[in-house]
């Protein structure tokens, strides 16, 4: 880092303050992280599902299955994008068992705190899809996948989450 | 992260390494902006109280300007270690610095849930290797804990 006795600034903080996206291999990336995140969603609502077992509530019961099966639908659709950009997805074994191995360490510990890990899901998701859907406009690179497809899908997803916040709200101040 | 947090984070590393007052020269360099862009926004910092500017010294972030920005500095490491032991990326610096501007706070938060980051970060954050300094960097997909 010190080359004759000064700072390689490039190697310390070489930041990039562009909010764009410049390539596939970045849109790549980016969808694949959207693919975690769904994985995240999606193994710990059947974590929160679990241990309501003991003493049911069927309104967060129904609420935990249907955000499990969004996740899976969301999940599906951003893996035909990445397949289409020549990038394997990731695997949803392999962070189901990650979300195991650390789940006891931010488990919510009532049925509120599983409303409102699902709460930060849902707006967690919903900035996501925000961010990356102002990158994708801000960047006028041509990607191999037809970049309406894209957007629609990525639309789609947004408004699904953004309605997902809704219902949990909803729900949060039904109780 | 915001251009701001990131001006912050950027601060906060220079300023540790030049043991006192950021100059504004360095801060630019490091961002790879102009010097007047960094003067814009550090006026900013300024003025939303993160940020003291003394002429002909340099900048110096006030105590919640620190807390800001190892929590910025914390999002990034986030980023980096998400990429490098749950993607496997293999030039995960390079692309940590890409995918910060994109990347949220509350997303990295999410992110953190699943991967298995040292206590005492940031201060792991090692600015010579631009990573977390107890980053695995061999590692492949990390396994879970039995």
């Amino acid at each position: 880092m010190y080359a004759n006795g000064r700072i390689d600034r490039n190697r310390v903080v070489g930041v990039s303050v562009s909010q764009r996206i410049g390539s596939d291999d970045q849109l790549a990336r980016l969808l694949q992280i959207g693919i975690v995140l769904e994985e995240v969603v999606e193994a710990r609502a059947h974590h929160h599902y679990q241990s309501l077992d003991a003493e049911l509530d069927e309104e967060i019961e129904a609420l935990l299955a249907d955000a499990a099966e969004e996740s899976a639908d969301h999940r599906e659709r951003l893996e035909a994008l990445v397949e289409g950009l020549g990038v394997d997805s990731v695997p949803f074994d392999e962070i189901e068992s990650l979300v195991d191995a650390r789940y006891g360490r931010t488990q919510p510990d009532d049925f509120d705190g599983v409303l409102y890990d699902q709460l930060c899901n849902e707006e967690t998701a919903y900035k996501f899809y925000d961010d990356l859907i102002e990158a994708i406009e801000a960047s006028d690179v041509e990607f191999s996948i037809d970049r309406a497809e894209l957007m629609e899908t990525l639309r789609t997803i947004r408004a699904d989450e953004a309605e997902g916040v809704s219902e949990v709200t909803e729900v949060m101040e039904r109780r | 992260m915001n251009t701001a947090d990131q001006y912050l984070k950027t601060i906060y590393v220079v300023q540790k390494q030049e043991d006192g007052p950021a100059s504004t020269g360095s801060i630019a360099d490091a961002l790879g902006v102009s010097p007047a862009s960094a003067n814009e926004m550090i006026g900013k910092l300024e003025s939303r109280g993160l940020a003291e500017h003394e002429k002909y010294k340099g900048v110096q972030l006030t105590d919640d300007g620190i807390v800001k920005a190892r929590d910025a500095l914390q999002t990034y490491c986030i980023i980096e270690r998400f990429l490098a032991n749950v993607l496997a990326v293999d030039e995960f610096r390079a692309e940590a610095r890409e995918l910060e501007a994109v990347i949220d706070d509350t997303v990295a938060d999410r992110l953190d849930t699943i991967i298995d980051r040292e206590p005492e970060c940031p201060d792991c954050f090692d600015p010579e290797t631009d990573a977390c300094a107890c980053l695995d960097v061999a590692a492949v997909p990390a396994e879970p804990e039995q």
